[in-house]
């Protein structure tokens, strides 16, 4: 009886077949709703700073060098691929691609930087309103936040200089 | 130079050892399924193992808590020496999405010193392969660090230039732009 439970073990292996793939060697597609980096079109960019704004990871960051000129960063560290910036989106600037392929050996390969240009009302040299009241609800004004850090800064001050609040691991260590 | 490094160092195969300081589990059920038949990565040598003193990988999810990140140190200094960190997931290379809270010291590379990232929540089977291939040198890596300057504006702006006289009108030409 014994004999024959392994016969018939052996039948299932055999009609199986081989199942491994053969994954870094042949390209492996992804199925069809898949959410892979975001990717960041700057011709199409406006710098509402939606994505910014709606980002559960919070970690693209928003750094308003002057009236005209506003740096969005996009980590890609902590992202969890979410795909909420590609749905706020006004311009369709954001697309969710297929790219899974992101291992590296540096974390600053994963960021994208764009310097944008913001346009001007040409009378009295300040931005445009939002036209939306969906746009206005997410706009939460200049942000100027820590790009060498890369920290999010709340509008309510609560951010800290130098060290980080939670940084007992000194002493928990020694 | 890392590559060859580790081509050298570790060229036969590879022990893991599997180390979550406070993950969801969404990593290490991605990790398990990547030891599975179907992504045999037995063929490339590598084999989970119990303990870090017989690890040359140590695989991290979950970022460092203020509770585990003394273990991790521990366990990471329980290695032998020639050995590679992997962080796994976003929590591990950023600090995930509680990045901030009182609770979550930050990403793993705050605790021990992180080789190789593999980002993604979780990253896909496919994904931790390739990251291990990087790794051994089967297979190069394809991110690079994206800057882009605007020097236009997207949206074409009012300019008087643009009028053009028609039929006794004058008519904005870029009219359907705006």
């Amino acid at each position: 009886m014994l004999m024959f439970s392994k016969f018939k073990e052996a039948m299932i292996g055999l009609k199986t077949g081989r199942v491994t793939l053969d994954y870094p060697a042949k390209p492996r597609p992804v199925a069809e709703n898949f959410r892979g980096r975001p990717i960041f079109d700057a011709t199409k960019c406006i710098g509402c700073a939606g994505c910014a704004n709606n980002c559960p990871a919070r970690e693209i960051l928003v750094l308003d060098v002057c009236q005209e000129i506003r740096i969005l960063q996009y980590l890609g560290r902590r992202c969890t691929y979410c795909g909420r910036c590609a749905d706020v989106c006004p311009e369709k600037a954001i697309t969710m691609s297929l790219e899974f392929e992101t291992a590296t050996n540096k974390i600053g390969d994963l960021q994208q930087r764009l310097d944008l240009f913001m346009s001007t009302c040409q009378r009295c040299g300040r931005c445009f309103k939002e036209t939306s009241p969906l746009e206005k609800l997410k706009l939460k004004g200049y942000r100027f936040d820590d790009l060498a850090n890369e920290r999010w800064i709340f509008r309510s001050r609560s951010y800290l200089e130098g060290e980080p609040v939670a940084d007992d691991i000194k002493i928990q260590m020694d | 130079m890392l590559k060859n490094l580790c081509q050298k160092m570790f060229g036969r195969s590879l022990w893991v050892y599997h180390a979550n300081s406070g993950g969801c589990n969404g990593c290490d059920i991605e990790v398990l399924n990547v030891l599975t038949p179907y992504y045999d990565v037995e063929r490339f040598g590598i084999k989970l193992v119990g303990s870090p003193r017989h690890a040359d990988v140590m695989l991290c999810q979950g970022p460092a808590l203020r509770a585990t990140a003394r273990s991790l140190k521990n366990a990471y200094d329980a290695m032998p020496a020639p050995k590679l960190v992997f962080a796994i997931g976003g929590c591990a290379c950023g600090g995930g999405i509680w990045h901030d809270t009182y609770a979550v010291l930050g990403p793993v590379e705050k605790v021990i010193p992180v080789n190789f990232y593999i980002p993604g929540c979780p990253p896909r089977p496919e994904a931790i392969i390739y990251g291990v291939a990087v790794a051994v040198g089967l297979v190069d890596k394809k991110v690079a660090p994206v800057t882009f300057k605007q020097l236009e504006m997207p949206i074409p702006r009012y300019h008087p230039g643009d009028l053009a006289g028609r039929d006794e009108m004058v008519v904005y030409e870029k009219v359907d732009k705006i």
